[in-house]
């Protein structure tokens, strides 16, 4: 990153040995042109997806009803209620998510970090980079398999949230990991030297150090979670009212709100619908990351 | 956090043998002052001068031990649960199975007492739309690190991947609705002038679907965008990491900025940027919803042409999601999910294997 | 301060997460809010469980908002999770009644028997038409019969100007261009009921097997109605097969259909296919209204629109819980009220015919 920043454009003593040849020249302009093109050509899709959500799925988002109502009692083709069920499931999915995937993989990170050595802890980290590449559809399989043909259940919020789990640790211990491995040896050192045992260190001094970077992880991790589609195909019905449960019934979810809406409602009301939940998701799913720039922007290790 | 948080003490004995076992002088209990890290600290306990210091800190050191060992095996088991089961209930219907799993095209499970079912094309239809991603999102993946890196000025490094990381915010099924309706239509005359003048070539042969749009063509094209960001953002990080005195040598020597990158950029990085690229392999391999609703459902068997339709393996477990009813046929599809999964398996580990530590998933 | 700051974000999340649940609501009553309906007996269980067709999930949330509004405090969760596994839930007593794209098969009937301990009865309660869209540049009325739709959907017919449909289409400019069909790729009742269409009315000329899955042969697949609906409106010289309402509502000219009395082209409208329904006969026994769909597709009554989806209501004639029948008995009264099937047609299924809801409303009542 410095480098970028320090580089010169050319250094002015360099002429003193040689020019620059034009076929050089020309090889550097071509790959500076290319490579900004590269980014401009990231950006096109960008910007041209935004702007299409933005444009179809603005005029829904606006009204009151749309975040603070379901849509139960709503006929498809009505254009009113709102998607308050689907960010209620969405939330409560991606928080059963994180209550069991944030202390797992916290303590997975400290273990990888602190404590593991030797075979485990190398066969511990290549899993999480193994997890971590498990697409979804095959996450929420194996929650199929493991609960519903197997276990019984019927379909709930609550295994969403279980697969989900399975989607956030490896981002979750990936970035806490990270940040762990940014605290200066020194301070363990420090306190060490004063007798406290590792485990308090660890909890104390090393955790907190790091809080700010792993709250950064976790938010990542939310974001990443909260956009699947995958899972709630398979895994929970939707539901046009709102329903805090996840363990019983039902729960809709954006994703999931958006899908149906897509397949049974050829209706104006429909089509907003999608755009509308489309653009509510991608806003959500911002918040978040936004939230995770902001904290490890205010409080990152200082080294 | 932990069973017996605030009360526990340093214990005397047991900590010697880590590697960094803390000194047991109790005379030097006192905190250090000062240290604006250690500050919250001394927010949530309150002075230890003075409280007992008996054996129990050896216990939350166990405690401790075990708790964070079990996290990290949670993974190791998580992984080793996902195999096993998708094996158990993947078994009965591949005995089931009147076709050859690996070689038939057909995935039949309608009649549950005679499933036909293959991974031909599926297979296929895979590998094509993620390789094509691929091809396209590494050069400019390598492009946009590139950029970012050696171009960009650091106060607007951030912004401008900030803005490739908005790409990573958009939901996958977002990215198939404009697929479908806006994409799709639009790059059709290109497909059109590839099969016009490279049609000799067999992945640019007509293939099984009487249109153009909702190919796997498209597809790749779709999930070329949805892995940059990820291929952008490791490579990135790599290229950032690029030792500064190979750079200083190299433009020490008059090397032009494209020089700079080649000779000590892309040979630091390049471990990197395959790694980065294996991992978003593995995601396009894995993508579901919007592969589903961009690449559209062909009659006939796969040509191994990009202008192809069909299903990849996880499209087609999330198109049959609604009929899980019936065990045989479930397992048919958990079967399919469990090749996806050895598929992703491979790739991430060949992806940990070649970064050889350098990247982070 | 570090804490504190923390403690105030914590406390901050709690505050927005206490506002938020406290700020949503299920009401919508508010304006345009469905009427009461007449005629029906209240009572019984207050919320019954289904779950079934995902093609008559429109329907039912149309008859549930009646229902909540006739009979205070009574409700019905339909979970729209597809007929197999609707089917499935009823027999094995985790739902009241279960929506259908099909009657019971002969292998369901004594598991819902024994559910039941009494007679299950297949109800028709709802019919949604289905349309046959094209994209043809300069023709907008185009005429077909039952056997050239089953020759152009499996490839016998390939253009445009096959003398086939010109025959139907006499005094228009057909194109050369190759016909692109769209089909459904997903499983789905549409298909099988569109199939069994085609190879009614053309006898078996089609000559694919009628399942949820498309056997044509040809052409290229759509996931959903709504995909099938875009695919045709984006690609020329495409056709396919979709729900009235989809067609209805991308604008996408629809075929008029010469049915098996002949005649002339049937356009498809609610009272066509009102006509159709009047005419079907029933298989069933006694308060079993199980459809003879043969004679639905192969209706030969003047301007009867001959396909459409007919999906049932599976229900016990007697529950072994007197609430639970009284409950089923008063949605169903609901459903066949004016006010419930005022809410069909925006939904793109047809009110059910005078005629024909006499026959159903003898069979509900029967219900206990």
């Amino acid at each position: 990153m410095s480098a970028a920043l320090d580089a010169p454009e050319r250094p002015a003593a360099s002429e003193a040995f040689r020019a620059v040849s034009t076929a050089r020249k020309v090889k550097n302009q071509l790959a500076t042109v290319l490579v900004t093109l590269a980014f401009v050509i990231a950006v096109i899709p960008l910007v041209w997806l935004l702007v299409s959500v933005l444009i179809k799925g603005f005029p829904a988002i606006v009204s009151v009803d749309w975040w603070t109502k379901s849509l139960s009692g709503v006929t498809p083709d009505q254009a009113r209620g709102g998607v308050y069920h689907a960010i209620v499931g969405t939330l409560v999915q991606a928080l059963i998510a994180g209550i069991i995937a944030v202390p797992v993989g916290i303590f997975a990170a400290v273990y990888l970090v602190e404590y593991g050595r030797g075979r485990l802890a190398r066969i511990t980290s290549f899993m999480v980079d193994i997890l971590s590449g498990v697409p979804s559809i095959v996450a929420a399989l194996f929650i199929f398999a493991l609960f519903i043909s197997i276990g019984g259940l019927s379909q709930s919020g609550f295994l969403v949230g279980l697969a989900l789990v399975l989607l956030m640790l490896p981002v979750v211990i990936r970035n806490t990991e990270e940040m762990l491995r940014l605290v200066p040896d020194e301070l363990r050192e420090a306190s060490y030297a004063l007798g406290i045992p590792k485990w308090k260190t660890i909890l104390r001094i090393v955790l907190p150090t790091a809080l700010s970077g792993t709250v950064t992880g976790v938010m990542l991790a939310f974001a990443r979670v909260m956009g699947e589609t995958a899972p709630v195909l398979v895994l929970v019905g939707y539901a046009r009212a709102i329903n805090f449960d996840p363990f019983e019934g039902n729960q809709a979810s954006l994703p999931l709100l958006i899908y149906t809406e897509l397949s049974t409602n050829p209706s104006a009301a429909g089509q907003l619908r999608i755009w509308g939940g489309a653009l509510t998701l991608i806003l959500i799913v911002m918040v978040f990351q936004l939230a995770a720039s902001l904290i490890s922007r205010y409080s990152a290790i200082s080294k | 956090m932990t069973p017996d948080g605030d009360e526990a003490e340093p214990n005397t004995v047991s900590e010697r043998t880590t590697q960094r076992a803390p000194s047991d002088d109790p005379a030097t209990q006192d905190r250090p002052a000062g240290s604006a890290t250690m500050s919250s600290v001394t927010d949530t306990q309150p002075s230890t001068t003075g409280s007992s210091r008996t054996t129990s800190g050896g216990t939350g050191e166990r405690v401790f031990r075990a708790l964070t060992t079990g996290s990290g095996l949670v993974v190791v088991v998580a992984i080793a649960l996902i195999g096993l089961f998708l094996i158990v209930q993947a078994v009965p219907s591949l005995l089931a199975n009147n076709d050859n799993f690996f070689t038939s095209p057909e995935f039949n499970t309608t009649d549950a007492s005679n499933l036909r079912f293959g991974i031909r094309d599926l297979l296929a239809v895979t590998l094509l739309s993620s390789l094509l991603a691929l091809v396209i999102a590494m050069p400019i993946g390598m492009g946009i690190a590139l950029f970012l890196t050696q171009y960009t000025p650091s106060r607007l490094a951030q912004p401008f991947s900030y803005v490739i990381g908005l790409l990573a915010a958009v939901p996958s099924i977002v990215f198939g609705l404009w697929g479908v309706l806006v994409l799709a239509p639009a790059i059709e005359p290109i497909a059109a002038f590839l099969q016009t003048y490279l049609g000799w070539i067999f992945l640019f042969a007509p293939g099984n679907l009487p249109v153009l749009t909702g190919t796997i063509f498209t597809g790749g094209i779709v999930l070329a965008i949805m892995i940059l960001p990820i291929v952008t953002a490791t490579t990135r990080e790599v290229f950032s990491q690029t030792p500064r005195f190979q750079i200083e040598a190299a433009q020490a020597l008059g090397a032009t900025r494209w020089e700079v990158i080649r000779m000590a950029v892309l040979p630091y990085g390049r471990s990197g940027f395959i790694a980065a690229s294996m991992l978003g392999l593995g995601r396009a391999l894995g993508e579901t919803i919007a592969v589903l609703l961009v690449i559209r459902a062909a009659t006939s068997p796969s040509h191994l042409s990009l202008f192809d339709g069909g299903y990849t393996f996880a499209s087609l477990i999330a198109s049959a999601a609604s009929e899980f009813s019936q065990p045989l046929p479930t397992g048919a599809y958990i079967s399919a999910g469990l090749v996806l999964f050895v598929l992703t398996f491979v790739v991430n580990a060949m992806a940990r294997v070649v970064a050889g530590g350098k990247v982070n998933g | 301060m570090r804490f504190q700051r923390r403690a105030a974000a914590v406390g901050l999340i709690a505050a927005g997460a206490l506002l938020f649940s406290a700020c949503g609501s299920d009401n919508n009553s508010g304006g345009g809010s469905a009427p009461q309906a007449t005629g029906v007996t209240c009572g019984g269980k207050q919320a019954l469980k289904a779950s079934g067709s995902t093609a008559q999930a429109n329907a039912i949330t149309g008859f549930v908002n009646t229902f909540e509004q006739t009979c205070n405090g009574q409700t019905v969760n339909y979970t729209a999770s597809g007929s197999g596994a609707g089917r499935n839930d009823f027999t094995g007593g985790q739902t009241d009644f279960a929506g259908s794209d099909a009657a019971l098969s002969s292998s369901d009937l004594p598991k819902a028997q024994a559910r039941c301990n009494s007679t299950p009865l297949n109800l028709p309660m709802v019919f949604g038409p289905i349309a046959i869209a094209y994209n043809v540049p300069g023709v907008s009325d185009l005429a077909l019969d039952g056997p050239t739709a089953a020759k152009i959907f499996n490839g016998t017919v390939k253009t445009w100007n096959d003398p086939a449909i010109a025959a139907l289409n006499p005094g228009k400019t057909l194109p050369a261009n190759p016909i692109v069909v769209n089909f459904r790729s997903d499983d789905s009742g549409t298909t099988q009921n569109f199939q069994t269409y085609l190879n009614a009315a053309s006898n078996n000329a089609y000559g694919k097997p009628s399942t949820q899955t498309f056997n044509g042969g040809v052409g290229a697949g759509a996931r959903g109605s709504q995909g099938v609906t875009d695919a045709t409106k984006n690609t020329q010289y495409s056709i396919g097969y979709i729900e009235a309402s989809f067609a209805q509502k991308a604008q996408l000219p629809t075929a008029g259909i010469i049915n098996a009395g002949g005649g002339s082209p049937v356009a498809l409208s609610t009272d066509n296919v009102g006509k159709a329904i009047n005419a079907v006969q029933v298989t069933g026994q006694g308060n079993d209204l199980t459809l003879d769909l043969n004679s639905l597709y192969k209706t030969t009554t003047p301007g009867a629109y001959p396909i459409a989806l007919a999906t049932y209501e599976i229900v016990c004639s007697k529950y072994a819980d007197p609430q639970t029948g009284t409950a089923v008995k008063a949605f169903l009264q609901t459903a066949l009220s004016p006010q419930a099937q005022g809410t069909l047609t925006s939904g793109g299924y047809v009110p059910i015919p005078d005629a024909f809801k006499q026959r159903l409303s003898t069979s509900i009542n029967s219900i206990s």
